[in-house]
């Protein structure tokens, strides 16, 4: 199991266009990915659930990521985070 | 009259096209079999892959040219459809509940959209439309409703509705449509979001009285102010269409000039910047073709109230900036108190020069507590942005050297707390009292860039208080002292090699464009209304000419020669 935290850098927060973006991207890999804010948890395959966290800019989240690609999946998601999520 | 929330500038005078929605409704049936729910939860699988087979349908569809933003509504859309979450509600309740497809999907997605109506979050309660808006499509293939008619028109209308769906937007004949009024909505709502990309002027919540316009009234709507008229009188009418019309020519001005490079006819480009006290002004700065923040007050954030504010409170301010800077530079100025701007908590004893007294870096260096509270706070805030810090009102070298002392400190206490910050932060000054401008050369030795405030450098080397009426009439910025001040500066900061800016008024007046660029100078800040006059000048002039410009204003002896002769050289 890999966790890392990620401080949200967009300032809209985590919003519809880069939950899109990073649902696709965690299709991709068989591990089963996990976003948590504070105590609430939800797997990172379904928009809504996503949205419903409301994750602001500058906030800071946790992604819990577990199966037998978990190393490759990590290093998507960590680019997401710190590249991608940027320019979304 | 009435007034809703306007969300795309503009005024728009039109006949009424009101859409209304047949309401869908609960059919209450029960299934009975097993049959019956297993059909049912293919029937919904079988829906779910419909409606998104029509959104892919509408993103190859090459007769409508869709922009980014509206490709992006549609990919929202495609994953509220195949929403796992969705899915596992509706099947349970076909399961458990027994109910219809359709009846589990409606419930479904009445419960989302309270959901997301009642989040404390304006973008968030927004997207209850992109939800109900994909429940409506799935619902389509389940009900076998028909397709909308696309609504086709003639003449200017303007269209009122509860509100408008995404591929509503997307699939109108938008040639006659002038404007948009909306029952529901917000500023994030798409009606918000297509119009502002579409330029079409629109008023959203604007609660039900816009309902009772009927098909053919003439509509007066105002995107700016929010406010709609149904059947106004002639006069009212009237102001309206003046106003549109020059409305309507100065925004195709400004819309034209926003992502125009900055670049004058032989090719050097020049950087404009905005001056600000927060966001709002960055933003409007922004949208008007601001490249970035040359001048961040914070002397907002310590007036109107009864104390200091905390490290956290203005960390929060600086960071909130940064976020929203779009990875612009944005130079933060540390506190300018003092001189016309005091302090309620802080008490400064009466001075007779307030301007020549304890003001700025002078408070900051005499009680580094605020000081070091102030740069820990920017500096934390510095790995959300390109944040730059500046100190005002410096006069000589020893200043510098201890505020630069004190912002060590200030990193050094941030990395024993192990707090993260940019550690080669940018480190300016404020180029305002005639000393500085004068030892320009020995300053640049100690910084990354200078700032020419030319409201206290014109003030401080003509002696004329710009406060006091009576001799409003000296303080006068083309004065040739003032003016070789500035070229000194320039010239120095090119010859050291670091970056000059000016921040003060007169980076925002055209008449001294073209005599600053001669200069040397490539960075101006400047309010944000006054962006796209400057950026006009400086496209439709060479560097060349500016140097000519430059050179002639140095050979005259009196600013009343001087601004004569700009008025005339300025295009």
């Amino acid at each position: 199991m890999i966790t890392k935290d990620y401080t949200i850098l967009a300032a809209q927060g985590l919003h519809a266009r880069p939950a899109t973006a990073l649902i696709r991207l965690v299709k991709n890999f068989k591990s089963a990915v996990i976003l948590q804010k504070g105590s609430k948890m939800v797997k990172l395959n379904s928009m809504l659930n996503i949205l419903s966290m409301a994750i602001k800019g500058g906030e800071t989240v946790t992604i819990i990521i577990e199966g037998e690609d978990e190393q490759e999946a990590a290093i998507a998601i960590d680019l997401f985070f710190t590249e991608q999520a940027k320019e979304l | 009259m009435m007034k809703g929330i306007g969300v795309s500038p503009g005024i728009s005078i039109g006949r009424a096209f009101v859409i209304s929605k047949a309401a869908t409704t609960f059919s209450g049936v029960q299934l009975t079999t097993n049959e019956d729910i297993a059909a049912g939860i293919s029937k919904f699988e079988a829906a779910v892959v419909s409606a998104s087979a029509e959104i892919e349908a509408i993103k190859m569809d090459l007769n409508l040219t869709l922009s980014a933003d509206e490709l992006n509504i549609l990919e929202i859309q495609v994953e509220l459809i195949n929403d796992p979450q969705i899915k596992d509600d509706v099947v349970e309740k076909i399961e458990t509940d027994k109910k219809t497809p359709g009846d589990a999907l409606l419930e479904v997605i009445a419960n989302l959209v309270t959901v997301f109506e009642e989040m404390d979050d304006e973008y968030m309660s927004a997207r209850s439309a992109d939800i109900r808006d994909a429940g409506a499509r799935i619902l389509k293939y389940l009900q076998n409703i028909p397709p909308p008619v696309i609504p086709t028109f003639n003449g200017d209308v303007i269209i009122i509705a509860d509100d408008i769906s995404p591929s509503e937007t997307m699939t109108m004949d938008l040639q006659h449509v002038r404007g948009f009024a909306t029952r529901a909505g917000s500023k994030t709502s798409h009606t918000a979001i297509i119009a502002k990309a579409k330029g079409i002027p629109a008023v959203v919540a604007c609660g039900d009285d816009v309902m009772m316009a009927v098909e053919g009234d003439l509509i007066v709507l105002d995107g700016a102010t929010g406010f709609i008229h149904i059947n106004p009188d002639e006069s009212a009418l009237n102001d309206y269409k003046l106003k549109r019309d020059a409305l309507a020519s100065e925004t195709e001005k400004l819309k034209g000039l926003k992502d125009v490079p900055s670049i004058t006819t032989d090719g050097v480009s020049v950087h404009l910047e905005v001056n600000i006290s927060g966001i709002d002004d960055m933003l409007l700065g922004f949208e008007n073709g601001g490249e970035g923040v040359g001048l961040l007050r914070t002397e907002l954030l310590f007036m109107n109230r009864d104390s200091f504010p905390t490290e956290d409170e203005q960390f929060e301010f600086y960071k909130s900036i940064a976020l929203q800077s779009k990875n612009n530079p944005v130079i933060v100025r540390t506190i300018d108190i003092g001189g016309d701007k005091q302090l309620s908590y802080f008490n400064i004893d009466a001075e007779l020069n307030p301007f020549l007294g304890y003001r700025a870096i002078r408070i900051c260096l005499d009680r580094p507590e605020i000081f070091i509270t102030q740069l820990k706070a920017i500096l934390r805030a510095s790995v959300f942005g390109k944040l730059k810090i500046m100190f005002p009102m410096i006069a000589n070298v020893q200043e510098i050297r201890a505020a630069k002392k004190l912002l060590e400190q200030a990193k050094y206490e941030l990395t024993i707390q192990n707090i993260s910050f940019n550690a080669n932060i940018k480190v300016g000054i404020m180029i305002e009292i005639p000393s500085a401008a004068v030892t320009a050369d020995i300053l640049a030795k100690e910084v990354d860039f200078f700032s020419i405030g030319t409201n206290d450098l014109c003030q401080y080397t003509l002696a004329v208080d710009r406060m006091n009426e009576k001799i409003s009439h000296l303080y006068d910025t083309y004065n040739p002292g003032v003016l070789r001040l500035i070229g000194n500066v320039i010239e120095q900061g090119a010859k050291n090699n670091i970056p000059v800016g000016m921040c003060g008024e007169v980076a925002g007046d055209p008449l001294a464009t073209l005599l600053l660029l001669g200069m040397g100078l490539k960075e101006f800040s400047m309010g944000p209304a006054a962006i796209p006059v400057i950026k006009k000048i400086i496209i439709s002039n060479s560097e060349t000419k500016a140097k000519q410009v430059f050179s002639t204003v140095m050979q005259m002896d009196n600013s009343t020669d001087i601004l004569a002769y700009l008025r005339q050289v300025t295009t």
